[in-house]
This record gives C-alpha cells, sequence and structure tokens, in this order.
C-alpha cells in the first residue's frame, strides 16, 4: 500500500532535476516577460493598472490567474481525493461568488475608481478616514492570503521535491519572495499580468490533459469513474455523498455554512481581484473579462472533479494520505500514475509538469498580492492620507516599489517561521475578513444614498477586528490538534471560519454607524457617483 | 479638500446632478436595478438552498438518478450550469439594454450637460440614432 507512497518520495530525487529545470524555465522566461513590460510602464497608470490597456479575454485569464491559487489547485483536488463530495461542495462557493463581482461590483467599481478599492470607496465619502480603513483592511487580507501561499510553498516544495529539514524550506521561501518581489517592482501591474496570464494557459493546459488521460481510463463515463473512487476509498457510496467533511455534526454543518458565506461574499472583496478591473479601458471590457474568468473558473473547477476522484480511484486513499496526510499530493500523484506509473519515462515527466505548474501557480498569486497591498500602501496611505494629495506621481509610484519590497520580506520572514500555520484555513479566513471588513462598505457606498463615513469606518474595523478576534479565539489557534497553538486552549468561539457572525455584523454596524452620525451624507457626490459608475463618464 | 482626482476631461460637477434627475438616466438606472438586485437575491437564496440541502437533506442528496450519479452531483453540476447562464443572460441584458443607454448619456454628460445631437436628455432612446458617442480608451 505505502509502496506508491515511497515512490514519491524517494522518486523525488530522480524527478528533480526535470521539475527544477522546468521551474527556472518559467521563471526565466516570466522574468523575461517582466523586464520587457518593465520597459514599456511610464506613468502611475502603467504600474497599477497596466496602463488600462488588457483586452476582455486578457484579463479574464489573468483574473482566473490571480484566483486559482495552489490552495484551490492541489488543495481541492486533495479534499475531493480524500472527502469525496464535501471537496466538489466546496469549490462550487469559489465560482458562485463570482455573480456577486459581476451583478454589482466590477463595472460600477472600473467606472468610478482609479488604483485601488479605496478610490471608489472614498469618492463620496471623506477622503481621510475612509482611506485609513480600506487601506488597512487591504493589507490585512493581503498579508494573511500572502502568508497562506508562502506556507503552502514551503509544504508543497517539500513534499515534490522530496526535501526536508527546515532549511531548504525557507530557502524555497525566500526564492519565491525574491522573484515575487521582481515582477512587481519591474513589471507593475503589466508584467504582474503577463505572468498570471501565462500561469492561467499553464495551469488550464496540465489539468485539461490529466482530466483527459483519466477520463480516457473510464471511457468516457463520469458514473464509472465515481464508482471506482467510491470503491476504492473504502466509504462506499458515503465518499459520493455530502457529509465525509462538512457534515460530521451540526458545529461542523454551521462552520460550512459559515465558510459558504465567507467564499461567496468574500471574492468581490478581495483586492488583488478589485484591482484586475481597473487594467481593461472600459466597464464593458470588465464585464467580458469577468465572464471570461467565470467560463474559465467554472471549466477548472468542473476538471479538479476529474482530478480528485480520479487520484481517490487510481492513486487510493492509503498512498494519498501516506504522501500527505492534507491530500495536497494527490493531483502530482495522480500525474504520475496516468502518465504510466512510477518508473516510467511518463510518469515521471508529468509528475515534473504537474508540480512545475504548481510552482508556477504559488508565484503568480504572491505577485498579484504584493501588488494590491503595495498599491494601496502607497496610493491610500502614503499619498492621500499620509501626504494629503501633495505627492507627485514619482513618488507615489517609488513609495509603491519601497513597500513591495517591505510586504514581500514580511512574508518572507513571516513565511519561514509559520510552518506550523494551516494554508487553507488562513485563505478561508482572508475571504471572510474581505467579506465582512470589505464588500458591505462596497455595496452601501455603490447603493444607499444614505450612507456616511461613520457607517464606512464602522462597518470596515467592525469587520475587520470581528473577523481576526473571532479567528484568535477559535479552534484555528488553540484547543486542537491542528491549532497553531495546539498546546493550549484559550478558545471560546466553536467555528473555525467567522463569516456567519462577522459578515452580519459588518452589515449592521455600516446601517448603525449611518444612522447614529449627525452626519449629512453628500448628496451631490452621490449624484455624480451615481451617474459615472452606470456611465462611464469621467472614468479614468 | 478634493484629493487630486484626474487632470483633464473632468466635466463641471453641477452636470452629474442634471443628469442623474434626468428622466434617461433614471431608466437607466431602473432597468439595471430591476435586473441586477432580483437576480442576486434569486442566486444568493438558490445556492444558500444548495448549501442548506447537503447540510441537512441527506436522504434526498444520496438518492441515485443515473448509476453512480446521486441527486447531490446533479444539483452540484446545476449550480455550475446556472452561474453560466445567469453570466451570459447578464452579458447580453446589458449589451442590449444598457450600454446604448449608458453611452448616450455618457456623451451628454462629457459634453457638458448638453445633450450629444439630441434634443433633450429625456429622448426616447429610438431618437438618438445620431448620437454616436465615441468610446474613450
Amino acid at each position: 500500500m505505502s509502496a506508491q507512497a515511497l515512490t514519491l518520495a524517494a522518486g523525488a530525487s530522480d524527478h528533480r532535476p526535470l521539475i527544477i529545470t522546468l521551474f527556472s524555465v518559467f521563471v526565466a522566461v516570466t522574468l523575461g516577460i517582466t523586464v520587457w513590460a518593465g520597459r514599456r510602464t511610464k506613468d502611475a497608470t502603467d504600474f497599477y493598472a497596466g496602463g488600462r490597456s488588457f483586452t476582455g479575454l486578457q484579463n479574464g485569464l489573468a483574473i482566473s490567474g490571480d484566483y486559482m491559487s495552489a490552495a484551490s489547485f492541489l488543495g481541492i483536488a486533495g479534499s475531493i481525493a480524500l472527502a469525496g463530495y464535501d471537496g466538489f461542495l466546496y469549490s462550487i462557493g469559489f465560482l458562485v461568488a463570482w455573480l456577486v463581482a459581476l451583478l454589482l461590483v466590477a463595472e460600477p467599481l472600473r467606472n468610478s475608481g482609479r488604483f485601488t478599492m479605496a478610490d471608489m470607496l472614498a469618492y463620496r465619502l471623506r477622503q481621510r478616514p475612509v482611506r485609513t480603513a480600506a487601506g488597512t483592511s487591504t493589507i490585512v487580507v493581503s498579508i494573511f492570503y500572502l502568508l497562506a501561499q508562502m506556507v503552502g510553498a514551503g509544504a508543497l516544495v517539500s513534499l515534490l521535491l522530496g526535501v526536508h529539514g527546515d532549511g531548504p524550506k525557507r530557502l524555497i521561501v525566500a526564492l519565491v519572495g525574491v522573484v515575487m518581489v521582481l515582477y512587481v517592482t519591474i513589471g507593475g501591474m503589466k508584467g504582474t499580468t503577463w505572468v498570471q496570464i501565462v500561469k492561467a494557459v499553464l495551469l488550464i493546459l496540465g489539468t485539461l490533459l490529466i482530466t483527459i488521460l483519466v477520463m480516457d481510463k473510464f471511457h468516457w463515463n463520469p458514473s464509472s469513474l465515481l464508482g471506482a473512487a467510491a470503491d476504492r476509498s473504502g466509504k462506499g457510496s458515503a465518499f459520493l455523498e455530502p457529509g465525509l467533511k462538512y457534515g460530521v455534526d451540526t458545529t461542523s454543518k454551521i462552520n460550512f455554512i459559515s465558510l459558504a458565506l465567507a467564499l461567496v461574499f468574500g471574492t468581490a472583496g478581495l483586492p488583488h481581484v478589485l484591482v484586475r478591473f481597473y487594467t481593461v479601458p472600459t466597464a464593458k471590457v470588465a464585464r467580458k473579462s469577468v465572464n471570461w474568468a467565470i467560463g474559465i473558473i467554472g471549466a477548472f473547477y468542473l476538471m479538479t472533479l476529474a482530478l480528485g476522484f480520479g487520484a481517490a480511484a487510481l492513486v487510493g486513499h492509503d498512498a494519498i494520505v501516506a504522501s500527505d496526510k492534507a491530500g495536497n499530493t494527490a493531483a502530482p500523484l495522480l500525474a504520475e500514475n496516468v502518465g504510466g506509473g512510477a518508473g516510467t519515462t511518463g510518469g515521471a515527466i508529468l509528475l515534473a509538469v504537474i508540480s512545475a505548474v504548481a510552482f508556477a501557480t504559488i508565484l503568480a498569486v504572491v505577485a498579484g498580492l504584493t501588488l494590491a497591498s503595495s498599491a494601496s500602501f502607497a496610493h491610500d496611505l502614503w499619498a492621500n492620507v499620509i501626504r494629503r494629495g501633495k505627492v507627485t506621481e514619482k513618488n507615489e509610484v517609488a513609495t509603491a516599489k519601497i513597500a513591495a519590497v517591505v510586504i514581500g520580506a514580511v512574508a518572507i520572514v513571516l513565511g519561514m517561521y509559520a510552518t506550523k500555520l494551516n494554508a487553507a484555513a488562513l485563505v478561508a479566513l482572508a475571504f471572510a475578513v474581505a467579506a465582512s471588513a470589505n464588500l458591505p462598505t462596497i455595496l452601501f457606498s455603490l447603493y444607499w444614498k444614505r450612507f456616511t463615513t461613520a457607517g464606512a469606518v464602522w462597518s470596515i474595523y467592525g469587520g475587520l477586528v470581528s473577523s481576526v478576534v473571532l479567528v484568535i479565539f477559535s479552534p484555528v489557534v488553540s484547543g486542537a490538534d491542528d491549532a497553531l497553538f495546539s498546546g493550549s486552549d484559550f478558545h471560546w468561539f466553536p467555528l473555525t471560519n467567522p463569516g456567519i457572525v462577522s459578515i452580519p455584523l459588518a452589515f449592521a454596524l455600516g446601517w448603525l454607524g449611518t444612522m447614529l452620525s449627525r452626519e449629512q451624507p453628500d448628496a451631490a457626490k452621490y449624484q455624480e457617483l451615481e451617474v459615472r459608475a452606470l456611465t462611464g463618464a469621467g472614468a479614468h | 479638500m478634493e484629493p487630486p482626482v484626474t487632470p483633464g476631461r473632468q466635466p463641471d460637477p453641477a452636470v452629474y446632478s442634471e443628469v442623474e434627475s434626468s428622466e434617461e438616466f433614471r431608466e437607466l438606472r431602473r432597468s439595471y436595478r430591476m435586473f441586477a438586485f432580483p437576480v442576486a437575491v434569486a442566486f444568493l437564496a438558490w445556492y444558500l438552498l444548495y448549501v442548506l440541502l447537503s447540510s441537512f437533506a441527506d436522504g434526498l442528496m444520496s438518492t441515485k438518478a443515473v448509476g453512480h450519479l446521486n441527486v447531490a452531483f446533479f444539483l452540484g453540476i446545476a449550480q455550475f450550469v446556472t452561474t453560466f447562464l445567469i453570466a451570459w443572460w447578464y452579458a447580453r441584458f446589458a449589451g442590449a439594454r444598457l450600454d446604448p443607454r449608458a453611452e448616450r448619456l455618457k456623451a451628454v454628460v462629457e459634453n457638458g450637460g448638453r445633450p450629444a445631437a439630441v434634443p433633450g436628455p429625456a429622448a426616447a432612446p429610438t431618437t438618438a440614432t445620431d448620437a454616436t458617442p465615441e468610446e474613450t480608451v
């Protein structure tokens, strides 16, 4: 049973040269693109928004690239391979969430903002308090997400390359951090967008190839694939039904509902997703790019079904768990299997390709996050709050580059020492914070005439603080076997995801803050925002 | 007091308020909201229903439909299908009902509030055929 698992560990050293070669090619090509894009980056609009020159398909691919992190590629395939249907259940929230962005957020944001989420929020409210709040929540969300990717990178590399011990892991985290800072500081949004596009195409092609090979083994009959997966999972038909992961008891069911809310409301509040809407010329192209993204991301999650159930059927539960308890190596193991099996050339090549694609995925996602958070620091906190708008464009972009280096350094150090954190929990937390701190204010500010600065500040800080505090006192941090401090127990909040409490709370605080403040909403500014948001008049 | 927003091409703020109270703008806003708000509520409700069924309706969800494919599987696929359909439907609706009006109003705003080649911002959409607002990129 563990023979196959051992092959990955032992065979990893045979595959290592190939994986490293492929990955180096990716890094070299993308750095080349970055330098090329950097030469074409002249002003702030180029640096923050890629000159607003991307097409709907290009930006749709880049959005997909930003969104399909290693957590969704390896994590969802692994969850399906181990928990069956519940892994699929998890992926659906990630897709449906895009309708919130499409219907309510993407176009008005494109029309009324300039570089960051706060641009739109600050439009009709008082600049400094709103930008401070929105900039803070942007940076917090990005750091959580960044940390998740960094922790994932370290764990993944040790599994795929067969390196062990803290030294090599930290080296890899540092390398990932340095390359991401280079992408952002040299290439700005143009370079980062092209890296996302290349990565999205590679990820889709890699996933498609494995899907075709898996489906071919089952004569393109989904029923026989599912049957084989259920048989080999050791759980029978329960493997194909909801409940194995999220349906254990009432707490885990409520936990899942909380997670579902965070996913569906969080996507349209993720700063690195929101800034992508500024990279296209008009709101109409922003709409097209979201539609492309929905098609690409949807197709990708459908293919993860074939990957996950294929891994359960072909690799088997025991071999997956023996390689990694969380199932994160299910997809690479499956690639080796459908390529011809361990020890074959085909198997070695496919394993290396999929591993290199996974690294590429991590690199591209962290670059997008670093860019979004450093842009918000420079444009919102530095230029508009600290310097009150008295700053040249050149100085602002230079500040963004320095911020990218600092954020990169913070992410590297945290990533090196926080290896005990659970990557999936961190991503879910980032979505919960985005859903609580960002989305209520975005919606109120666009659609509620009466909304005031006090409402925005209450909602952003209320959503941010409540979601972070609830997590600190949840089983993610203490009182569970896989908690950050598994030795101690100071938890009193039973759920691992705070969304079910913090999202309604943030909406309520936005309303309450508005009703209790004596501030008069700026009616003329709201009229202006409405006309701009719907027509694109005066858009940047 | 205001931040350095954009250089150039910024119309007089009074124009926005004038356009905002025009009949054509109100119609645009109404048709956008009459589409986006109910559809958003509907898909959120449909998604939550699916999440609740997955959590609490074991019997229904585990009913086998075709071979090893059970109701849960088909409902999950249905979430994908409805997401794709709504995205396509909205793009079609917006292209036909929102974009032409939005472009006309944008031209009015950028023309300083004067109707772009048509008599009055409240003109019926069909009479505005000779208004050719340029895509400012």
